[in-house]
């Protein structure tokens, strides 16, 4: 944990609010995969365990009508940014009362009342979307900001470079938050990703961060920073947060020594972004661990209560596959 | 109201172009212009000089060689209230954009049930003969056409120019206007007053009564032509233009060829698998038993563009080819 994060002393109330968000990832996240391994989710779904300080560290230095983009793997960032788990698990589920009407589904997840632009299915697809929202505030004057949520694979992508270049000449108040959980997919990205990730942003005079995701509070701190720099008009920054997604690929995908050890997933679990948290603050007597349980409880209650919403609730009208295909 | 009634003021395409895009652009500060030397050089077709000095370089942005990028940069400042409009110089360039037109823009609306959407005019162009070779000179608007959740217009008078590009602003769905790179110079006249040209309303820009021609965008002219020579032959042609394929007027051409019972559609694309086939296949089954001969579609060669002038102008629909299509119908 961060100490530095700590010595600022933010008032508990915000840092259980933090814990609390990231524990609402995570056991919607089970709920998600729960759905799945009892075949009631249909499709797919990249569940964001693991990762869930980075989400909750990058929404916490932004305002509600700040505008985020997300990727795949985006039940975190949308949760992060204040959507309420009975919908989207409605949406899992292809409801008509999910967020989408059930014609997004898990992947595209749009929340615009909180700014979220929406996940979007191509590697790196957002990226665009999020600089463009920024550059729409910049000219609409007022002062919203964009993050742009993109794993490492989407370094692969030319499409990253192109918006960093156009953001940097334009100055534009974006903020590039590369997730680094270390896979692209199924392959380890030590063998997709040739020279410095820091430096391909630092090429288009973009400040960089490197961030440890699994600290909340310096994601947090470098995200508020990279904010505070693009609201006052400073321009874009680059978040490198390394992270690591417990699960797999997707929840089908169960079986991963073919391409990573059981080892390195369970050092990783050592790292539990809400494990830390939480060890901190027991530390330094902010919350007991009963506080923490009742917390998980609470938590636990929200989400069970979600499944049975989004379970019990009614498929779209066969009408409305032709509705909303223009506007 | 029909190009022949209103009035005398004579513009070029081009101007038609420029002067949709900076009544709109005065009448709402959202509507924007981003693309590759939109700004001083005012296109590289010359076609919107002096708008940068009016708007200045926050509303007439000169973007990098990126198309695809700056295409998403303006889906995202389409879906946060502004409207932009995109300028991608060569219809061919479209094919960088695909992810960011097809499966972003064209799709937001609908997988977010509705929450958003992109209000996005994307400005391009079509056509060949102009000695550009393979890769400056394809019409591909049937790959937008068949995408659902975008619309595509293909004015072909400056008329309609203005008119739908005025309407494809306003709309809230993505747009993409085909503009012919010939057809810049071409002149018509243009009213001083305001007017819109709704989506989705074919015009007859010749009427007949032995045979229809349904001909897009500079094809309209093509088929004018044919028309015209037809006359001498004592055969009455009508010639309708969609000027918008998405979303297109299925009645109108319908009612067009159960009077004729002949029908000619003429496009500038490849033919195969592209708009002559979708007219004439929606043709086909509204009007089948109008029909006194089987259809007939004249639409671009199905190889690549080739340089060699001569070569290259076998590849496009002509009044000549078209002329030929018509004896057929009207003979045997």
């Amino acid at each position: 944990m961060s100490s530095t994060a700590l010595k600022t002393e933010r008032d508990a109330d915000r840092l259980l609010r933090i814990y609390t968000d990231m524990l609402r990832i995570r056991l919607f996240e089970e709920a998600a995969n729960g759905l799945y391994l009892g075949a009631k989710m249909p499709g797919l779904a990249h569940l964001y365990s693991g990762e869930e300080g980075v989400a909750v560290g990058v929404c916490a230095a932004l305002r509600d009508d700040d505008y985020i983009t997300s990727t795949h793997r985006g039940h975190g960032h949308c949760l992060a940014k204040g959507a309420a788990a009975d919908l989207m698990l409605a949406e899992l589920l292809g409801k008509a009362v999910g967020y989408c009407g059930g014609k997004g589904g898990s992947m595209h997840i749009a929340d615009q009342a909180r700014g979220n632009l929406g996940a979007n299915a191509i590697v790196g697809g957002s990226a665009g979307i999020a600089t463009g929202a920024a550059m729409s505030a910049k000219w609409r004057g007022t002062d919203q900001v964009a993050a742009c949520f993109f794993g490492e694979g989407a370094l692969g992508q030319g499409l990253v470079y192109e918006v960093m270049n156009m953001a940097s000449l334009w100055r534009l108040p974006v903020v590039y938050v590369c997730e680094n959980n270390l896979y692209n997919e199924y392959t380890s990205a030590s063998e997709t990703t040739a020279g410095s990730i820091a430096q391909r942003a630092q090429a288009f005079d973009i400040p960089v961060r490197e961030v440890d995701g699994q600290d909340v509070l310096a994601v947090w701190d470098a995200t508020q920073e990279a904010v505070d720099r693009a609201r006052s008009g400073g321009g874009p920054s680059f978040l490198h947060c390394r992270t690591y997604r417990q699960y797999g690929h997707h929840v089908g995908d169960v079986n991963r020594t073919t391409y990573r050890s059981r080892e390195e997933e369970q050092e990783w679990a050592q790292r539990d972004p809400i494990a830390i948290l939480g060890q901190a603050m027991s530390d330094l007597e902010l919350a007991d661990a009963a506080a923490l349980e009742r917390i998980r409880e609470e938590v636990q209650t929200e989400i069970s209560q979600g499944v049975e919403f989004a379970l019990a609730a009614p498929y779209p009208d066969p009408d409305e596959v032709y509705s909303e295909v223009y506007a | 109201m029909s190009a022949a009634e209103v009035g005398e003021r004579i513009l070029t395409m081009g101007q038609a172009t420029r002067e949709a895009l900076a009544e709109e652009m005065r009448r709402d500060p959202m509507v924007f212009l981003i693309g590759e030397d939109v700004a001083e050089a005012g296109t590289a077709f010359k076609v919107l000089p002096g708008l940068v000095d009016e708007f200045g370089p926050e509303r007439v942005i000169d973007t990098p060689i990126s198309e695809p990028r700056f295409t998403g940069i303006a889906l995202g400042a389409a879906m946060t209230g502004m409207r932009p409009v995109v300028d991608i110089m060569f219809g061919d360039f479209l094919t960088l954009v695909m992810d960011q037109i097809v499966n972003q823009a064209a799709k937001i609306h609908y997988m977010s049930g509705g929450k958003l959407k992109a209000p996005l005019t994307v400005r391009t162009t079509l056509g060949a003969t102009r000695r550009s070779a393979a890769q400056h000179s394809q019409s591909l608007h049937a790959w937008l056409a068949h995408v659902p959740g975008l619309k595509v217009a293909l004015p072909s008078t400056p008329y309609d120019t203005k008119g739908l590009m005025k309407t494809a602003i306003r709309d809230d769905s993505p747009v993409i206007v085909f503009e012919d790179k010939m057809d810049f110079q071409v002149k018509g006249p243009v009213p001083e007053e305001e007017y819109l040209i709704p989506f989705g309303v074919a015009e007859v820009k010749r009427p007949g009564e032995d045979v229809t021609i349904v001909a897009t965008s500079s094809m309209v002219r093509v088929a004018l032509e044919a028309a015209q020579q037809m006359e001498a032959e004592g055969v009455s042609v009508e010639v309708i233009d969609p000027r918008t394929i998405v979303p297109l007027d299925r009645a109108a051409l319908i009612a067009s060829a159960q009077k004729t019972g002949r029908v000619v559609v003429v496009d500038e694309g490849y033919q195969s698998y592209g708009v002559t086939a979708e007219i004439a296949a929606v043709i086909a089954e509204g009007a089948f038993y109008y029909l006194d001969r089987p259809l007939a579609r004249v639409g671009a060669l199905d190889v690549p563009v080739p340089f060699s002038p001569g070569l290259e102008d076998l590849t496009v629909p002509s009044a000549a080819r078209v002329v030929e299509a018509i004896r057929k119908l009207v003979r045997g």
